[in-house]
């Protein structure tokens, strides 16, 4: 291959934090026109690559070629002006500014005496939308869009600043199933006006459908670099984790007969808000009940009454039979539900403080001796959690900022399961973990519910929701369409249409 | 000791040698320590003829820093939760105004009562307007910082309030225990008890946890309404006491007592490691912090610095010392 037509060759790339090293002699080239997937476990070094391209971190050796010649990225500015645009996975717009304002932030185009010239903005912003083929308004307030539309301006952005290269890390994580597919074709369309794209993400199907070539990096290393087309699904996944997995993406039926018992959990004509309205249903202890839906059909808001963080309208919910009243996050834990919540960063984890505080912190009840909480029993907790859910922590008194997004989750799910909850409600419990974490996670689901727990898990991921569950309910605006047992379920298709309510 | 403050156990397994240690020590979170040492050391030799090391300076220090000391140590979990209280110099000063009147009109016991009320209805007022209205607490409590020091002024006419009950006098602030100043203990009291609270109990995590992410916190079935309200409670009763100790020690309330201690109080806690952004917090921290604006003020008074030069080098050592300890 002619080095020519790579638009960015990073060579040999070496890059270490504190004497540790993170990437070792990694090699990687975009060319142009071409969508690269970067695959790789959680820590295996893609963000530290992407942030040496972006010009956050400075490479401890190696060097960076675009367009064929040598090129110094000291500086995010650098990057931009080398044609390297990203798309974050943490939007990085300011919500109270119109979408123009937001696209021009900091390259606004001056009129006359040297004033921003906020109608040639909106032009200009006008102008990249068509290109782009979407339907945007300039002129709206970025808070008043929906997620998609944030992902539309943030693309804009980069393409008006003429990014050649353009980085999407997880880029359909908070993308409902057909917002999805328009990015997907928007895809399509920048890569045939030989834009490139360099693509992160943890889903087979995506990076099936877009990219040109995958690489992987594990460990630091880089491990391959190959078209899709002599590469299977599997040979992926066993390069991404280093061992063969098998079967952990399909379901098994557990033990049924414990399902036969009375309902652990009875919901009955629940109201709670506009997404909750009239949901009755019942959940047998060993059961995995799976809910599924369209981005705002009310999963996640159903599962936020069940925990007493949305005010319950009307509508009753007995536990073991017995009408409680679940008013508070507290009151649900003493009834013994627990909700590992969609968003681990903002909602899972106060992310500064240490792995072991973190765990603790719904169990402070349970190491207090007199008044004060009592530190050797409060460790000898932690790490007995940090062994049982095979965390990976260098140590338990680092801020649980610095580990990976799989032991992130891992150190949720542990936090709550050490309340050792009867019903378990367990919301995008996978998203942006890799792969050898995600089947640790479903496996760990599936070992609850054998012992005896309820579980409930809300997923987009169709795969992951099949894989686990034991009855999936459909939820549409609010209410549930489908309550269908796994045994009726042939396929994604089937369960995909049901969603979509055909 | 807080989290803050303690370096995390390492392992002990791996053979280190000194070096490597001390490129690991985190010295930034030393640093109010270290520059209590230094500027300690510093005044030392400079203002050696003066009697600065004379132990009746030094018992000085801690003296006129006590009132300083115990409205930090409240402040420090307003702060470690995220929030902040700007209105407790002036609630010191009304605390030490009804104080005083209570005191001369129905004695001791009911004097020390009127004290505490201030802090419990200013607290409480202060609580319920950030907790259950949503009203940042940066808004009520400046707003209160007007009205508590205004309400102090209308009921004395701006007259002092001479105090005249030598028990209470003695107790707060002008008498001994044994060889002790009364105000070091009182401060003692409270460093003890709000480092112990803070660090050791569940409310203390749970004021950490709701400052370092209220959302997650939220979750995790913490009450973060009802840890936001105590808090602010606990401030200002914090700054009620330091009210009833600026009587005692001046026998007399007025409505300037505690003025503009609502600035060296958070600068005492910021400069002793707890964040301003919450989450973290460090009791020991905030008393040196607080030792060391006793300690830059005492020093420059004794070099013969006038007022208006104390001011500049007191804020350029702040402004350092914060400098030298945020985070890379």
């Amino acid at each position: 291959m002619n080095t020519a037509d790579n638009v960015v060759e990073m060579r040999s790339i070496s890059k270490g934090f504190n004497g540790v090293p993170v990437l070792k002699d990694v090699s990687f080239d975009v060319r142009k026109g071409e969508v690269h997937a970067l695959a790789g476990g959680n820590g295996a070094g893609k963000s530290t690559l992407m942030k040496i391209l972006q010009g956050v971190y400075q490479a401890d050796a190696g060097e960076i070629l675009i367009g064929g010649k040598p090129a110094a990225i000291k500086s995010i500015q650098d990057a931009k002006a080398a044609g390297i645009g990203m798309v974050f996975q943490e939007f990085s717009l300011v919500p109270s500014l119109t979408v123009a304002k937001n696209i021009f932030l900091a390259a606004e185009p001056l009129g006359m005496g040297g004033m921003i010239d906020d109608r040639a903005a909106v032009r200009r912003a006008r102008e990249v939308f068509t290109e782009m083929e979407v339907d945007v308004d300039p002129r709206a307030e970025v808070s008043r869009l929906g997620t998609a539309y944030w992902q539309l301006t943030e693309i804009a952005k980069a393409l008006a600043q003429n990014a050649q290269v353009l980085i999407m890390d997880e880029p359909t994580a908070s993308l409902a199933r057909h917002e999805s597919e328009a990015l997907f074709e928007l895809i399509d369309r920048l890569k045939q006006r030989g834009i490139s794209i360099i693509y992160i993400s943890h889903r087979m199907d995506e990076v099936y459908r877009l990219a040109d070539r995958i690489t992987i990096l594990r460990d630091g290393r880089h491990l391959l670099t190959a078209p899709l087309t002599d590469v299977t699904p599997e040979q992926i996944v066993e390069g991404i984790v280093g061992k063969k997995i098998e079967g952990q993406l399909s379901y098994r039926a557990r033990d049924h007969a414990a399902h036969e018992g009375a309902p652990l959990l009875e919901v009955r004509g629940l109201n709670a808000g506009p997404r909750v309205r009239d949901v009755s249903f019942a959940l047998r202890p060993g059961e995995i009940l799976g809910l599924a839906g369209l981005m705002g059909s009310g999963r996640t808001e159903l599962a936020r009454a069940l925990f007493g963080i949305d005010k319950v309208d009307s509508g009753e919910i007995l536990l073991r039979g017995k009408k409680v009243n679940l008013g508070s996050p507290q009151q649900a834990i003493n009834a013994g539900v627990a909700l590992i919540p969609e968003d681990r960063r903002a909602q899972g984890l106060v992310l500064e403080h240490s792995v072991q505080d973190n765990l603790l912190l719904p169990l402070l009840g349970q190491i207090q001796r007199g008044p004060l909480l009592d530190g050797a029993k409060g460790k000898e907790l932690s790490s007995s959690l940090i062994k049982r859910f095979a965390v990976k922590v260098a140590h338990p008194h680092r801020p649980v900022r610095l580990l990976s997004g799989g032991n992130q989750q891992k150190v949720v799910i542990a936090k709550w399961l050490g309340t050792d909850p009867d019903i378990l409600i367990l919301d995008e419990p996978t998203a942006g973990v890799d792969i050898g974490t995600k089947s640790e996670i479903l496996d760990m689901i599936r070992e609850l519910a054998s012992a005896g727990k309820a579980v409930i898990v809300i997923s987009s991921e169709y795969p992951e929701l099949l894989a686990v569950s034991d009855r999936v309910l459909v939820l549409k605006d609010g209410s549930i369409i489908r309550d269908i047992p796994r045994s009726e379920i042939a396929d994604e298709e089937y369960l995909q249409l049901a969603v979509q309510g055909v | 000791m807080s989290k803050a403050n303690t370096i995390a156990p390492r392992d002990t397994a791996a053979p280190r040698n000194f070096g490597t240690i001390l490129k690991e020590l985190d010295w930034r979170r030393y640093v109010i320590y270290i520059g209590f040492v230094v500027v300690f050391l510093f005044f030392a030799v400079l203002l050696r003829d003066q009697g600065f090391l004379s132990p009746n300076n030094l018992l000085n220090i801690f003296r006129q820093t006590a009132t300083i000391t115990v409205i930090a140590v409240g402040m420090t979990y307003v702060i470690a939760c995220a929030e902040i209280d700007l209105s407790v110099g002036s609630v010191a000063g009304l605390s030490s105004v009804c104080t005083a009147m209570a005191l001369s009109q129905w004695g001791l016991v009911p004097g020390i009562l009127a004290g505490l009320a201030v802090g419990l209805v200013v607290g409480s007022v202060n609580g319920a307007l950030v907790s259950l209205l949503g009203i940042p607490s940066f808004l009520v409590t400046l707003g209160m910082l007007g009205i508590a020091v205004g309400v102090a002024q209308w009921i004395t006419a701006s007259a002092p309030q001479p105090i005249l009950n030598d028990t209470f006098n003695m107790l707060f602030g002008s008498g001994n225990f044994g060889p002790i100043p009364g105000l070091v203990v009182w401060s003692a009291i409270f460093v003890a008890i709000g480092a112990v609270v803070l660090n050791r109990t569940k409310f203390g995590r749970q004021v950490l946890a709701t400052g370092g992410n209220r959302n997650a916190a939220e979750f995790t079935g913490i009450n973060t309404k009802r840890i936001k309200f105590q808090v602010l409670l606990i401030s200002a009763v914090a700054a009620s006491v330091a009210g009833m100790l600026y009587a005692g020690r001046l026998q007399s309330g007025r409505f300037q007592w505690g003025s503009g201690d609502e600035l060296s109080a958070i600068a005492a806690v910021i400069l002793g490691g707890t964040s301003l952004f919450g989450g973290f917090g460090s009791i020991i921290g905030t008393l040196f912090g607080a030792l060391l604006i006793g300690l830059i003020n005492n020093g420059l008074i004794l070099a013969g610095l006038d007022s208006s030069q104390q001011q500049v080098v007191r804020g350029a050592i702040i402004i350092l010392a914060v400098a030298l300890a945020r985070k890379k």
